[in-house]
């Protein structure tokens, strides 16, 4: 059996006194893609923050490339493991410019040849040069976010925790991220676990998806379940139902056109 | 029968000052809303959805200017109503549900006390008849134990919720004309869902025109008969929504293919192709 990139086994999470994810067990194949979906406040964004070491109270089991965490930050941990978030005008420093956002984790962990690094990094999401020594709000949402993914990829991680990060997007830059974390993902190797509620970008990004509800995990379906709708829990159904169905399988859903007489 | 259209609009344009010259960023709409029909206004963030949709009530605030050959609704010539008349329109005959129902509910009244004043507003009645309209109003925008939810404040309720209130609050005068701008899409998919299936329950069950304003091509797909697609300040394309996928424009083509599908096969999302360069 090879190692897992991520495996969780029995973890509770907790915010205080309130336990907010109960239960949650999942393993994240090397090189797979993984999507937890589910309506909000159902403790997605939490598992993410468990696993990058931004919720220190949880029990139970949680591992990337083999190693178990401890709680709290954990330096070589995030060499490995990189979070992006999915707000790309609040996740960035206002009075940093580019460069100096790209440098630091380089700096942080005393890395050589940054110069060099940025600019390939810039080249590497798609950023011309001249928005280098730019600061964020003279970016937009789009920008914003492809900076965001550099400084994550800084470091040259294995494994990306992705919280909608284009959850704040339009579609046509939406497409523009996508595609950009498609390729990144097929040229460095990447495991991805990702965070959406949006269930036709699981299809286009994911190979499996873990359901949550209420702070549990509900059902683990591959992607082809958003095919044909083929879920075996209740609540999984109705949130596919919730988000249109396939209309592709299904034409009546999304042009509600005149029916042949019976 | 009543022949004439709901609502008639002829080159709109709203504009505002810069230190650059002035900025057109509605360009000259034009558009017919008939009796009962539901239009959609889709288009990315910034292409004049929001200033097409308050331009109707003329909300338009300085620096912002609108101006227009044709601004009839119902027959009545909106452009040559004053404040005081507009204030008369705005609300009763038509009403605007927002995007986030934070900034739009008052803080400090009870939900029952905002919806109650709203019908005030433009309805005489006794005390106990408007209590029983409040809770009836709850009540059709399915708020299980409607008297103790009228007793509440808007932050003790979810998004949801909240956004179910403003439109139990903008239906309660029955008005004529719902513009919706993005009423859902600060609320999670499955209440969206909810949500939309209310405002057009309502909307189908008072014989209401409805104008849905947002960036989602399927939403408006799914809950619209006719679709204005806005780039830049003009609509590119007008179709019926059932044709939407026969969409002809580059731009709508565009859009309709960058949006990831259910069952999606394609390696690579196709992208707009933006004069410009700067990239997003
Ligand atoms: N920092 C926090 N302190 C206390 N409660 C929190 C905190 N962050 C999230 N929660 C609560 O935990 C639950 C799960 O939240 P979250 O993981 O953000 O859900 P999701 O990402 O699925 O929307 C929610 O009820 C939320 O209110
Ligand atoms: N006060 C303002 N001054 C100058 N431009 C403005 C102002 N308010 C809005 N705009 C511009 O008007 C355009 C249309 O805005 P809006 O109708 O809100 O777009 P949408 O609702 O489609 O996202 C945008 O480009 C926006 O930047
Ligand atoms: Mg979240
Ligand atoms: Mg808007």
């Amino acid at each position: 059996m090879t190692i897992p990139a991520i495996s969780l086994k029995d973890v509770d999470i907790s915010y205080g006194d309130t336990r907010v994810v109960r239960d949650v067990s999942f393993d994240v194949a090397l090189g797979e893609s993984f999507a937890l979906v589910g309506e909000s406040g159902s403790g997605k964004s939490t598992v993410l923050k468990a696993i990058a070491g931004l919720a220190p109270e949880w029990t139970g089991e949680i591992s990337v490339l083999g190693k178990s965490r401890g709680h709290g930050m954990d330096r070589a941990f995030s060499e490995n493991c990189q979070m992006v978030f999915q707000d790309p005008y609040a996740s960035l420093h206002p009075r940093k410019t580019i460069d100096t956002v790209l440098n630091e984790p380089l700096a942080i962990h005393g890395i050589g040849r940054r110069s060099e690094k940025v600019i390939e990094m810039l080249a590497a999401v798609g950023l011309d040069r001249r928005f280098r020594f730019r600061f964020p709000h003279q970016l937009s949402g789009g920008q914003r976010q492809r900076v965001a993914i550099a400084r994550a990829l800084m470091l040259e991680p294995r494994v990306m925790l992705l919280d909608e990060p284009t959850s704040a997007l339009d579609v046509s830059v939406q497409a523009e991220i996508l595609n950009l974390l498609k390729r990144l993902r097929r040229e460095q190797g990447l495991t991805y676990l990702m965070v959406t509620h949006n269930l036709p970008v699981v299809s286009f990004m994911c190979d499996r998806m873990a359901v949550m509800n209420k702070g549990r995990i509900v059902e683990i379906a591959p992607k082809t379940a958003l095919y044909d709708g083929g879920f075996a829990d209740p609540y999984s159904r109705e949130l596919y139902a919730a988000s249109g169905g396939n209309p592709g399988a299904e034409p009546d859903m999304v042009a509600p056109a005149t029916k042949d007489p019976a | 029968m009543n022949e004439t259209p709901l609502l008639e609009v002829e080159d709109l344009r709203v504009s505002f000052a810069t230190p650059n010259g002035p900025v057109e960023v509605v360009k000259g709409l034009s558009f017919t809303l008939g009796r009962e029909e539901r239009l959609g206004i889709v288009g990315e963030s910034g292409s004049g959805k929001s200033m097409t949709g308050r331009s109707i009530l003329r909300l338009i605030r300085a620096p912002g200017k609108q101006t227009a050959k044709t601004l009839r609704f119902d027959g009545l010539d909106l452009m040559a109503q004053g404040n005081r008349q507009m204030r008369k329109v705005r609300g009763a005959r038509i009403s605007m549900i927002m995007q986030d129902p934070k900034f739009s509910l008052n803080p400090v009244m009870t939900i029952g006390e905002q919806i109650a004043e709203a019908l005030r507003v433009h309805e005489r009645l006794p005390r106990r008849d408007l209590r029983a309209r409040v809770i009836e109003m709850l009540t059709s925008v399915r708020i299980n134990d409607p008297g103790r939810v009228a007793r509440m404040y808007p932050h003790e309720v979810s998004g949801g919720m909240g956004q179910r209130v403003m439109i139990a609050m903008m239906l309660i005068p029955r008005p004529q004309l719902l513009i919706a701008d993005e009423p859902t899409s600060a609320l999670d998919v499955s209440v969206q869902a909810q949500v939309l299936d209310l405002i057009e329950e309502l909307v189908t069950g008072n014989g209401m025109g409805l104008i849905l304003i947002s960036h989602d091509l399927n939403l408006v797909a799914r809950y619209c008969d006719r679709i204005l697609v806005m780039n830049g300040g003009e609509v590119v394309e007008a179709c019926a929504a059932q044709r939407l996928h026969e969409a002809s424009h580059p731009y709508t083509r565009g859009l309709l293919a960058a949006q990831p599908r259910m069952e999606e096969t394609r390696d690579e999302l196709p992208v707009l192709d933006r004069s410009g360069g700067a990239g997003t």
